[in-house]
């Protein structure tokens, strides 16, 4: 038989969603080239966008960014696509389609991937204006249009995509209420418990949860203004989404006399077949085992099992597995197996948190041997673990408490070996049906040794990205296996880590990154390693960064923040939040000249906004010659010294606080580092200068100063910890000298002192034996070094503002004089934004 | 003297150079920024490969003017820059997102003669 048939088989795909692209996707890799003629119908605009991460939609990810594969893509597979093309008929007798346009065309093979649409209750006053449903990109449009005119928005609906739904309305500015019928959110993933977690998690975010809730009417004349419910309560609203669940698409497959179940969905068999043999249906419109599947990873498998059959193998859909997991608005909720199976079936284990939210739930077989299901929610890191112990039939613990709560002393083994003790052929991407042999094998064969070349090798996390971290596991430990030595490396262009190279440049003099990637390096240089690098000659020669500006991040190549629209913004150094009259005076002059939007910052001093590249050395040169010097606020360097007002002017204060603020930022002003750099200083234990939330924090007590180290605010915050006690004001500093120093040499870049302390081998005590006991007896270098910065400081916008040559880099265009056109302002509240 | 000029094989479709800059004005291994009609054009300097490449100004990602203030530098072997916004990469021959994402950029074929630089338009 020939390798490719005569004619080839016409394939013809009903619907575009991601099940319908995934079908075709794997068509394409399958089957020889030439061997089928795939003609696919959408009758959306825009061709298969990812449907799962549609919130992202609100928080500024564009339609592109969602979308599966570009129209160019189904070009190169000679795939025939039809946008915006509504399939109206199929007559099953003769194979042929008919579309709203009045195409016909004929089919081998029919693959019904029609999907679903939102099912909206029969309530009364449904169809008012400012009610939506969330199921297409067209729907986020209409819904972003209505926002501006509503205040207050309700979805009715607490499953997974109602919650979704809720963080979009969120996203909008809305004050958001959930409305759900059932007694919890996430019926079907969650009990009461959990439930009632996620509850109060969601609530502290600002969003009003109401369970039991059965809404009678929607009122309001044109626009929704108010929901009344059964038990007589009223919610006034202005927006509502609709989100109460899916409805198949099975119209067409009704029309064409395919059997459908009593409650919509179209009846197919193992092989996805439906009751004509040639007709398929896969994804959300399918009805397989009583079965409708509302999520993507099913969809996906479906597609694979026809494709297979297709091409000659041999594969059959036997249902899937519900288990999930999502970050909801901030919180990992997870579900997988059995979430539900209780007593006698199995016995349950619950972990319960109240104050940090967390909920967990494992159901053991009643022989304590295989775990059967479980909930997760405010924390889900185990969340593959357990699915993957589930699915294999992994024999648990002998202490199954430890699944949720981790090896407590005792051996360290017994929790389960991770990842490594899965069995070859173990699912790792349930998205894309990857196993771990698949993926451990491509490790070797290929020779890859990043997690990006295993997603593009074996597409394994390329879907909803849950597996990742396993992924990252599974590599280091197949390196490792394979006696390669696990190395943090810079990127592809160093093969040493951020201290080693930091070694390289002290022992061999470098000063340049030229010299250095020509001799110890490969290649031209990326995006990672220059400013890596360009942080570290700072911090060892403390040189003007700009004698090399091309290799120094855009804010330090212009010593300024870069803002939306292309402007800086400028932040003069007000050391420790102490200003006179005079400077402020001359910060609103300044302002006011070049008409800047001004705000206060969380470190106690001035941002100026919307400053134009070309006008950065004038207003530089008006604030240096008024005796103000850079803030440093667009460097990873030492940012402020916060401080209270302290024992000058405060009954309670114990020390003078502003006083020692200064002193220190004035120390440590323009000083390099792995990260940015906070500090502290309170005069009291009330600590109005939230030192514990900095990278080192000061208090004053009776005796002297409490130093606290390694903490941050941000996105993962965490309180510094206790370093030293009643220190007097020169062993603070001398510590903080050691302290510094030591982070800048070891950590790695972009690791803040929490993240570097929190990775570092005997945490806190060794730290203190390093810096305080000198164990390493390194603390007279580490002095010395920070000596020599303190001395060699200078102000860089004083020496650009001085040099005319700097001077001349600071232009839009190198062939006019004239700015940016681009750049265009609108005023709010007096002053002015970009408009983008 | 032509000295360098970048691999991109359109340069047989250049219907006009357009004469930008002395070659001066463009920092060494960085990239600046040439106005062209009512086009902003990132122009670069890869001094380390002594090669010239340019492009369209504006990120795709954002729409944002910004490109020219990007790193230069190469994912094995290939010249890129990266948008200073969100660290998008973009290859400096063929335009191609080295993200995997499906937006690209537009280049220009580039030639330096007798110390001015020249972009390549093709209209």
């Amino acid at each position: 038989m020939s390798s490719s048939p005569a004619h080839p088989q016409r394939i013809v795909v009903i619907g575009n969603g991601m099940v319908g692209y995934k079908f075709c996707e794997k068509l394409v890799a399958k089957a020889q080239p030439g061997a089928y003629q795939i003609t696919v119908f959408g009758e959306e605009p825009r061709p298969a966008y990812d449907r799962v991460h549609l919130s992202a939609y609100f928080s500024g990810t564009t339609a592109e960014e969602l979308t599966m594969a570009p129209v160019s893509w189904y070009e190169e597979h000679n795939i025939n696509l039809h946008l915006g093309e509504l399939v109206t008929g199929i007559n099953a007798a003769s194979k042929i389609i008919t579309t709203h346009k009045g195409l016909e065309v004929s089919y081998d093979k029919l693959i019904l991937a029609t999907g679903s649409s939102a099912f909206v209750p029969p309530i009364n006053g449904v169809e008012k204006e400012g009610v939506f449903v969330y199921r297409t990109i067209e729907d986020l449009d209409a819904m972003l249009a209505y926002a501006p005119k509503a205040r207050t928005a309700a979805v009715i609906g607490g499953g997974l995509l109602g919650l979704e739904a809720a963080k979009a309305a969120m996203d909008m500015g809305l004050t958001t209420h959930v409305i759900e019928f059932a007694s919890r959110l996430m019926p079907r993933q969650l009990d009461e418990a959990g439930s009632e977690t996620l509850k109060k998690k969601l609530e502290s975010l600002g969003i009003s949860i109401h369970l039991n809730k059965s809404t009678t009417a929607i009122l309001g004349d044109p626009g929704v203004r108010k929901m009344t419910f059964a038990d007589g309560s009223e919610l006034n609203v202005d927006m509502l989404i609709v989100s109460a669940g899916i409805k198949p698409r099975d119209e067409l497959a009704v029309k064409a006399g395919l059997s459908v179940g009593p409650r919509g969905g179209i009846l197919v068999n193992d092989a996805l077949q439906t009751s004509d043999p040639d007709i398929f249906a896969i994804g959300e419109s399918a009805l397989h085992g009583g079965m409708i599947y509302g999520l993507v990873a099913p969809g996906y498998d479906m597609a694979e099992t026809v494709v297979t059959n297709l091409v000659g193998g041999e594969k059959t859909f036997k249902g899937f597995d519900m288990s999930t997991k999502l970050k909801l608005i901030g919180v990992d909720v997870a579900s997988f197996g059995d979430p539900f199976i209780s007593e006698p079936n199995a016995r349950t284990i619950v972990f319960e948190d109240r104050i940090k939210g967390i909920y967990k739930r494992v159901n053991i077989s009643e022989d304590g041997k295989y775990l059967l299901g479980g909930i997760l929610v405010g924390e889900a890191a185990n969340y593959n673990m357990l699915l993957q112990t589930v699915q294999n039939r992994i024999i648990v613990p002998p202490d199954a408490e430890d699944l949720i709560l981790g090896s407590r002393g005792g051996s360290s083994e017994s929790a389960g070996a991770g990842v490594l003790s899965l069995p070859e052929e173990a699912t790792i991407c349930s998205c894309e049906g990857v196993s771990k042999g698949t993926i451990c094998n491509s490790i070797k064969d290929e020779k890859l040794c990043d997690v990006a070349s295993i997603k593009k090798c074996t597409k394994a996390g390329t879907s909803c990205g849950g597996c990742v971290p396993m992924l990252g596991d599974l590599l280091n430990a197949t390196l490792k296996e394979m006696g390669q030595e696990v190395k943090q490396v810079l990127c592809e262009h160093f093969q040493y880590s951020r201290h080693e190279i930091l070694d390289i440049v002290k022992v061999n003099n470098i000063r340049t990154f030229d010299e250095l990637i020509s001799h110890h390096g490969k290649g031209d240089g990326c995006e990672v390693c220059k400013p890596a690098v360009a942080s570290i000659l700072a911090s060892t020669w403390n040189e003007l960064i700009l004698k090399q500006a091309t290799i120094q991040d855009t804010n330090d190549r212009y010593l300024a923040n870069i803002q939306k629209g292309g402007t800086y913004s400028v932040v003069p150094r007000i050391a420790g939040g102490e200003i006179t009259p005079e400077k402020l005076i001359v910060i609103g002059q300044v302002a006011a000249k070049y008409g800047l939007y001004t705000k206060i910052t969380g470190g106690q001093r001035i941002d100026m906004f919307g400053a134009r590249v070309d006008q950065l050395p004038d207003i530089w040169e008006e604030l240096v010659n008024a005796g103000f010097e850079s803030g440093h606020a667009y460097g990873k360097s030492l940012r402020t010294v916060k401080s209270c007002v302290g024992s000058t002017w405060c009954r309670y204060g114990l020390h003078d606080s502003v006083g020692f603020a200064i002193q220190i930022e004035e120390r440590y002003r323009g000083l390099r580092s792995p990260h940015k750099l906070k500090g502290g200083v309170s005069g009291c234990v009330r600590e109005c200068a939230e030192a514990q939330s900095k990278d080192f924090g000061i208090i004053a007590t009776e005796k002297g100063w409490n130093l606290y180290i390694c903490g941050n605010g941000g996105a993962k915050p965490q309180h510094a910890q206790l370093f030293a006690t009643d220190l007097d004001t020169e062993t603070c500093l001398r510590y903080l000298d050691r302290f510094l120093m030591f982070y800048i040499k070891t950590a790695e870049p972009l690791n803040r002192t929490a993240t570097w302390l929190n990775k570092m081998e005997g945490g806190i005590d060794y730290l203190r034996q390093v810096i305080i006991e000198d164990s390493l007896g390194i603390c007279a270098d580490l002095e010395r070094e920070m000596e020599f910065m303190v001395d060699t400081y200078a102000c860089e916008w004083k020496e650009v503002v001085n040099n005319p040559e700097l001077r001349k880099r600071f232009q839009h265009f190198v062939n006019t004089p004239e700015p940016d056109p681009s750049i265009n302002f609108r005023p709010e509240r007096g002053q002015k934004v970009p408009v983008i | 003297m032509l000295s360098t000029q970048n691999p991109d094989t359109r340069s047989s479709e250049v219907t006009y150079w357009f004469k930008a800059a002395e070659v001066s004005a463009f920092p060494e291994d960085g990239g600046a920024c040439v106005k062209y009609q009512d086009q902003q054009i990132a122009v670069f300097n890869f001094t380390r490969r002594n090669e010239w490449y340019a492009c369209q100004n504006m990120c795709p990602h954002k729409q944002q003017m910004i490109l020219a203030r990007g790193l230069v530098g190469d994912q094995c072997g290939e010249p890129k820059v990266a948008c200073p916004f969100h660290k998008k990469t973009f290859s400096l021959i063929t335009g191609e997102n080295l993200n995997g994402e499906c937006y690209e950029i537009q280049t220009y074929p580039v030639k330096v003669e007798d110390g001015f630089v020249y972009i390549g338009i093709s209209e």
